[in-house]
C-alpha cells in the first residue's frame, strides 16, 4: 500500500515535471510541418523516374504508385513509330515504283534457254512459303495495331473494326510460332551459302546488275540475298524474342521493359515490311526468270548464268543441270 | 458539368485499406483485379507515406491516346471509360497508364489476357444506366460488366464516400481542390496532392 502510493506520488511528481517542461517545446507556431521529413511525390519522380512502396495485394506490379514514363511511350507509338512506318513502307513503294518505271523488268539477255536446273528444292520452298504467308498476316495485322484506327476505322463500325482486330491480335499471336520456326529453319537450311565473301564486294561494287548493266559473278546468293537472308534471321529473330516478350508480359520483366519491347517490336516490323516489299518486287515484277526459283523450284540455265555464274559452273560440273554439261549460252 | 477527379489527402491516409474493400465489395470485382490500391511509400521509415490509388481519370488520358481499337470515352463529368464490348485486351493501355490502373483478368495465356477492367469512378460503362448488363457478372470466367453506377443513381464514388478519416475525396475537381486548400489553410502545411500533375497537370496551389 505504501509503495503504491510512493508510486502515485513520484508519477504526479513527474507529471507536474514535464507540464512545466512543456511550454518550451509547445511555444512552437501551429503552421510548424510535422510531415516535412514525408517523402515527396515530385522529388521521387524526378529522382528515380517511378514512385514504388510496399502494398497489400500480391501482385507486385500493384506496388508501383506512379510511372510517367507512359508519356514517352505513347509518344512513340502515336507520333514516332507512325512516322517511321509511313516513311519506310511508302518511301519504299515510290522507290519500287520509280525504278520499275526507269529500269523496268531485268530480262533473261540470251533469252530462255529451254534448259533448267533445280534452285530450290521442295523442303526449302516449303519453309519459304510458310514464313510468307505467315509474315503477310503477321504485316496486316502488325500494321492494323498501329495505322488501324486511323486507317481503316474510319469506314467501318466500332463493333466491326473491333471484331476485325480481335481475329487480327489472335492471328498475330498463333501465327507467331510457324513463322518463327521458320525463321529458325531458313537460318539453320541456307547459312552456309551467307557468309559474305570477296565476290560479294565486286558485285556490291557492279550495283548487283541491277543497277548497272554487267552481271557480276555470283554464288548460290549473291550480297543483295545475303541482305534479305540476314534482314531476316536478325530482324526475324528480334521480331520473335520482343513479341514473346509482348506475348507473354512481365513474364520476364516490367513495365519499362514492356514498352521497351513494343517499341523495337514496331520499329523492327515496319523496317522489315518496308524491305520485304523490295524483295517481293525484285521476286516477281522486278526480274524476269526469278519467281519460279521458289514458284516451280527451277530457273532457266540463262537465267542462272545471268545471276548466278558462279553456282551454275558448280551445277554444272556436278553435272545437274537438265541436258547435261552444256558450255553456257553464249 | 463538373469535372470529377479523385484527390488522395496523404496526411490523413491511415491505409485502412476500407476503399480498396469497399470498392471490390461494391462491384463484386472477381479475384485478381484490383480497380484500388493503397501504397506505402518508406514504409516504417521516416517520412513514410500511405496514398489510395486508382485510376485518376486523366485530362487527355493516355489509356485512350494508346488504344488501337478506341474503345475508351471520356463522359460529360470527365470520367475516363471503356467499353468492353470493343476491348481486344492487348494490354497497351497498361504499357501507358502512368498509375497502373488496368486490369486484366489473365495474366498471360498467349496474350490473350481478356477484357481490361478498370475503375469506372462509380459510373458504370456504355450500357444503360442501371441495367443489369452493365452491372454485369461472370460469364466463361470474365467479369462482363462494370459495376454499379452510383454516379447515376446522384452519388460519389463508395471508396471516397466511406473514406474514415475522409482522405480520399471524391467530386468536382474544384470543390475538393477547396476543401483541400482549406485544410492546408488550416493546418499550416500540404501533403502533396499525389498524382495530380501527371494526370491532370495542375497542382493544387496553398
Amino acid at each position: 500500500m505504501r509503495s503504491s502510493l510512493g508510486s502515485i506520488f513520484a508519477t504526479l511528481l513527474l507529471g507536474l515535471a514535464i507540464a512545466f517542461a512543456a511550454p518550451a517545446s509547445a511555444q512552437q507556431p501551429t503552421s510548424v510541418n510535422p510531415t516535412a521529413q514525408s517523402v515527396k511525390e515530385q522529388q521521387l519522380l524526378k529522382e528515380l523516374q517511378k514512385i514504388q512502396g510496399r502494398g497489400t495485394l500480391p501482385d507486385a506490379r500493384s506496388q508501383v504508385l506512379e510511372q510517367p514514363a507512359g508519356r514517352d511511350w505513347r509518344q512513340f507509338h502515336q507520333v514516332t513509330l507512325r512516322w517511321i512506318g509511313a516513311v519506310a513502307i511508302l518511301g519504299m513503294l515510290a522507290v519500287l515504283v520509280l525504278f520499275y518505271l526507269i529500269r523496268g523488268m531485268v530480262r533473261i539477255e540470251a533469252g530462255r534457254s529451254g534448259r533448267t536446273l533445280v534452285r530450290f528444292n521442295a523442303f526449302e520452298r516449303f519453309v519459304h512459303w510458310m514464313t510468307a504467308t505467315c509474315f503477310i498476316v503477321l504485316a496486316v495485322s502488325g500494321l492494323n495495331i498501329t495505322f488501324g484506327k486511323e486507317l481503316l476505322a474510319p469506314w467501318i463500325s466500332p463493333e466491326a473494326f473491333a471484331s476485325w482486330s480481335q481475329l487480327a491480335k489472335y492471328a498475330h499471336n498463333y501465327l507467331s510460332f510457324p513463322f518463327t520456326l521458320g525463321v529458325v529453319l531458313m537460318f539453320l537450311m541456307w547459312i552456309a551459302w551467307n557468309f559474305p565473301s570477296g565476290v560479294d564486294l565486286e558485285w556490291i561494287r557492279e550495283g548487283g546488275g541491277i543497277v548497272g548493266s554487267k552481271h557480276p559473278p555470283a554464288r548460290r546468293f549473291n550480297a543483295g540475298q545475303k541482305m534479305i537472308y540476314w534482314v531476316v534471321v536478325l530482324g526475324g529473330g528480334a521480331a520473335a524474342i520482343t513479341g514473346y516478350l509482348l506475348m507473354f508480359p512481365f513474364y520476364a520483366t516490367d513495365v519499362a521493359g514492356m514498352q521497351l519491347a513494343q517499341m523495337v517490336h514496331g520499329i523492327v516490323g515496319v523496317v522489315f515490311i518496308a524491305i520485304m516489299l523490295a524483295h517481293i518486287y525484285i521476286g516477281t515484277i522486278g526480274m524476269q526468270g526469278a519467281f519460279e526459283a521458289m514458284g516451280k523450284g527451277e530457273v532457266d540455265v540463262n537465267w542462272a548464268q545471268q545471276h548466278h555464274s558462279l553456282w551454275l559452273e558448280k551445277e554444272q560440273q556436278r553435272g545437274r543441270a537438265t541436258g547435261g554439261t552444256v558450255a553456257p549460252a553464249e | 458539368m463538373a469535372r470529377m477527379k479523385f484527390l488522395c489527402d496523404a496526411d490523413r491516409c491511415i491505409e485502412c485499406n476500407a476503399c480498396v474493400t469497399a470498392c471490390k465489395n461494391e462491384h463484386d470485382i472477381p479475384w485478381g483485379i484490383n480497380r484500388r490500391r493503397v501504397v506505402t511509400i518508406n514504409d516504417g521509415k521516416p517520412g513514410e507515406r500511405s496514398v489510395s490509388m486508382a485510376c485518376m481519370h486523366c485530362t487527355d488520358a493516355p489509356c485512350a491516346a494508346v488504344c488501337p481499337v478506341n474503345c475508351f470515352y471520356t463522359t460529360a463529368d470527365g470520367v475516363v471509360l471503356h467499353s468492353k464490348d470493343l476491348c481486344i485486351g492487348c494490354g497497351y493501355c497498361f504499357y501507358a497508364c502512368p498509375f497502373g490502373a488496368p486490369q486484366y483478368p489473365r495474366v498471360g495465356n498467349f496474350g490473350s489476357r481478356g477484357k481490361m477492367d478498370k475503375c469506372t469512378y462509380c459510373a458504370g460503362g456504355p450500357e444503360a444506366d442501371l441495367t443489369a448488363a452493365e452491372y454485369g457478372g461472370r460469364a466463361n470466367g470474365q467479369f462482363t460488366g462494370y459495376g454499379s453506377n452510383r454516379l447515376a443513381e446522384g452519388k460519389l464514388p463508395l471508396c471516397a464516400e466511406m473514406c474514415s478519416t475522409k482522405s480520399l475525396l471524391a467530386g468536382d475537381g474544384e470543390i475538393i481542390a477547396q476543401i483541400y486548400k482549406e485544410r492546408v489553410l488550416r493546418r499550416g502545411y500540404t501533403s502533396g496532392a499525389w498524382g495530380w500533375q501527371t494526370a491532370y497537370r495542375e497542382t493544387i496551389a496553398s
